[in-house]
């Protein structure tokens, strides 16, 4: 993962309320194997309109996406992740996301701001003409309008995306603990290490 | 303390905690597919890593396999056409070959949708943390365990490591008091339930359903309940295990057995949540309000009951509410004030995680006997959670039932649910569904999807229109 500490830039001012990961990308597009390619897919739907906001000539390769409430509701898809990175998107700004669409986007390094509806109300203002600053190390969210909001951030999320950690190689550094817990499951709840009974 | 169940669950499986709160917890079961998978093996491959617990990850492709004939006449493999689809497909035959994980292959009978799958073979056990990659992994929770939907990354971290980093989520008590009516089934209920709190109503909780309804209810209704929890934006959704529950789990192929099972119930005994453990949030609601339930726009919050009508955007409070609401009427072709029992539909599907275990089957069949199809419908599928559901359907003739009405009988798996097999309902038409979501184009694109329970779906296909399934048949189930 690509460390991350701030994004800068012009940020589509997209608004809508419960974005689900069906329109981020379609089912169809979930054939594939790799994370690669997906940005072609992201929003076709919306993106069949000739004057769709995410391919006009201010906002195309945009790094920021501002949404309104309840983003990356519904499927559990981490190609909708996939799909905003691929389309140049590092960092979403929304009054809430899903719990499942948050992580998925923390884990590829896509930074997910959440702020209250008024200040997304600003945000979308000010990205008509001018471009958003996030910075990760001080939260905050600068406009050249001597705008400034602060946004809370998980501890373990911010110093993660800051230093490009990988979750996967830090928790494999625990292997110590997880097999504690595993002795001491086999002993007090046999029944659940037992498994599928087929593997062994 | 007095705790919730979802807290007990919770502590049991903490293997350590940070000093911001956030928990690496322990995964007893892991289900998994053909899409959400392959870049998680893929991220595997590359770094060298193993699978740490092959013993406690279950594969089953589902999502994207067609639901025609998988074997010819002498019992060979028919070739999937879809390029993309046998890509992904052989794929995770490599990939379960490869890190030694179990596996029910497409021709298998115990194939079937991954909800399904585990809660049949016993592999989903009350008490247990259960994830996959796929939303309505919340199903399990019909069965008294934490289960949740998670991304490809995350599967990968259980794979490598069998925990997951989470941070421990609010809790929410939705409360049903009272009896629902004849006719109304698990599936009005929580469509009730979610167009009463809200697709959002629950982001960042985990719901615990409570009250008399739920333990009258069979298990089979309660996985179709805590199944579409994440519609209401809760990460997980369940019930308490009871008798009824254990009953359900004994003797199945993966379930515990001899000593280890006596201790197991001793154990789910005390899965309760305790008197006077307190909700972050609790909502009421009363059973016998509700009638059969359908949608009428593009978010499964967007519930009516079938004698309403088509809602007015302006009936609305919140202003993007309104503007969502005209965004659905305008897509779904509905004006407000329209009587829902007057929308025509011309496709009919009976299937998804939801609702294709033999119980929703039987519901359908038991309003189509003896009926034809109306006119009206184009495509009518009916598709069995699994393999094993299909033979149970078959030998008790509810496939006969069905094809004699006009609707096709088809192999298992998710099917329109998602439109991502050759299953999907055309640009323009309207169906009657009993799957999940009615998101845009989630059937396929251009598709106008109508959320309802198996005997709405029935009612459906033999008045070509949606339906009140109590003015045809005189005692409902
Ligand atoms: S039936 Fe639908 S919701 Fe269920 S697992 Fe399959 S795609 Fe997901």
């Amino acid at each position: 993962m690509e460390a991350l500490s701030k994004v800068e830039g012009r940020a589509i001012p997209f608004g809508r309320k419960n974005i689900d990961t069906d329109v981020i990308i379609p089912g169809h597009w979930l054939k594939t194997i790799t994370r690669e390619g997906l940005g072609a897919g992201a929003f076709e739907a919306l993106r069949k309109d000739p004057e769709n906001i995410f391919d006009s000539e201010a906002f195309s390769g945009s790094p920021i996406l501002i949404a309104g409430d309840n983003f990356g509701c519904g499927s559990s898809r981490e190609h909708a992740a996939w799909a905003l990175l691929d389309l140049g998107i590092r960092a979403v700004i929304a009054p809430s996301f899903s719990d499942i669409f948050s992580g998925n986007a923390f884990k590829n390094g896509i930074l997910t701001v959440a702020v209250p509806q008024d200040v997304i109300d600003r945000l979308m203002e000010v990205a008509q003409t001018d471009p958003i600053s996030i910075d990760l190390e001080t939260q905050t969210v600068t406009t050249p309008f001597q705008d400034r909001f602060t946004f809370e951030l998980d501890e373990f999320r911010r110093h993660c995306l800051l230093n490009g950690l990988d979750e996967v190689g830090l928790t494999l550094m625990r292997d110590e603990q997880i097999a504690g817990y595993e002795s001491k499951m086999a002993n007090d709840r046999p029944w659940m290490a037992h498994g599928n009974g087929i593997a062994a | 303390m007095a705790k919730t169940l979802y807290e007990k669950i919770w502590n049991a499986h903490i293997v350590e905690q940070k000093d911001d709160g956030t928990c690496l917890i322990f995964i007893d079961r892991h289900l998994t597919h053909e899409v959400t998978s392959p870049q998680a093996f893929e991220s595997l491959r590359m770094a060298g890593r193993k699978v740490r617990r092959p013993d406690l990850t279950l594969a089953v492709p589902d999502h994207n396999l067609p639901t025609t004939p998988r074997v010819d006449a002498d019992g060979h493999r028919l070739p999937i056409e879809d390029a993309q689809s046998a890509a992904q497909l052989a794929a995770l035959e490599k990939n379960v070959a490869d890190f030694g994980i179990p596996y029910f292959d497409a021709t298998a009978p115990e194939q079937g949708i991954v909800h399904v799958v585990g809660p049949e073979q016993g592999f989903s056990l009350p008490g247990a943390t259960i994830v996959c990659g796929d939303s309505h992994t919340a199903a399990h929770g019909g069965l008294g365990a934490l289960a949740f939907g998670i991304g490809s990354s995350e599967t990968e971290h259980v794979l490598a490591t069998q925990t997951l980093m989470l941070r421990q989520s609010k809790s929410m008590e939705v409360r049903v008091e009272g009896d629902l009516g004849p006719g109304v089934t698990a599936k009005d209920l929580i469509l009730h339930i979610i167009g009463t709190i809200g697709t959002a109503g629950g982001t960042g909780h985990v719901i615990e359903y409570r009250g008399k309804v739920f333990e009258e209810m069979s298990i089979e209704a309660r996985l179709t309940v805590c199944n579409m929890s994440i519609e209401a934006g809760a990460r997980a959704g369940l019930i308490a295990p009871d008798e009824t529950t254990f009953a359900y789990i004994k003797g199945r192929p993966m379930a515990p057995k001899g000593a280890d099972w006596e201790a197991a119930v001793v154990y789910w005994r005390t899965l309760k949540t305790d008197d006077g453990a307190v909700f972050d949030k609790s909502v009421v609601i009363d059973a016998s309000e509700i009638e059969p339930t359908v949608t009428w726009g593009t978010s499964p919050e967007d519930t009516v009951a079938i004698g309403g009508v088509v809602p007015h955007p302006e009936s609305f409070a919140d202003r993007s509410k309104q503007e969502a609401a005209r965004a659905s009427l305008e897509y779904m072709g509905l004006e407000p004030g329209q009587k829902i029992d007057s929308i025509e539909v011309q496709n009919i599907f009976i299937g998804s995680c939801t609702n294709s275990r033999i119980e929703d089957l039987r519901a359908a069949a038991e309003v189509l006997k003896g009926r034809k199809v109306h006119p009206n419908i184009k495509w009518g599928i009916i598709v069995p959670g699994s393999g094993l559901v299909k033979m149970q359907a078959e030998a008790e003739g509810l496939d006969k039932i069905f094809t004699e009405a006009g609707l096709e009988w088809r192999e298992p798996g998710c099917s329109a649910c998602l439109g991502m097999n050759p299953d999907k309902v055309p640009p323009g038409e309207r169906s009657a569904s009993t799957s999940n979501r009615n998101f845009v184009g989630r059937q396929g694109p251009g598709a106008r999807t109508h959320l309802v329970s198996p005997a709405m779906a029935a009612a459906a296909a033999v008045t070509g229109r949606l339906a009140d399934v109590r003015e045809l048949v005189d005692e409902p189930a």
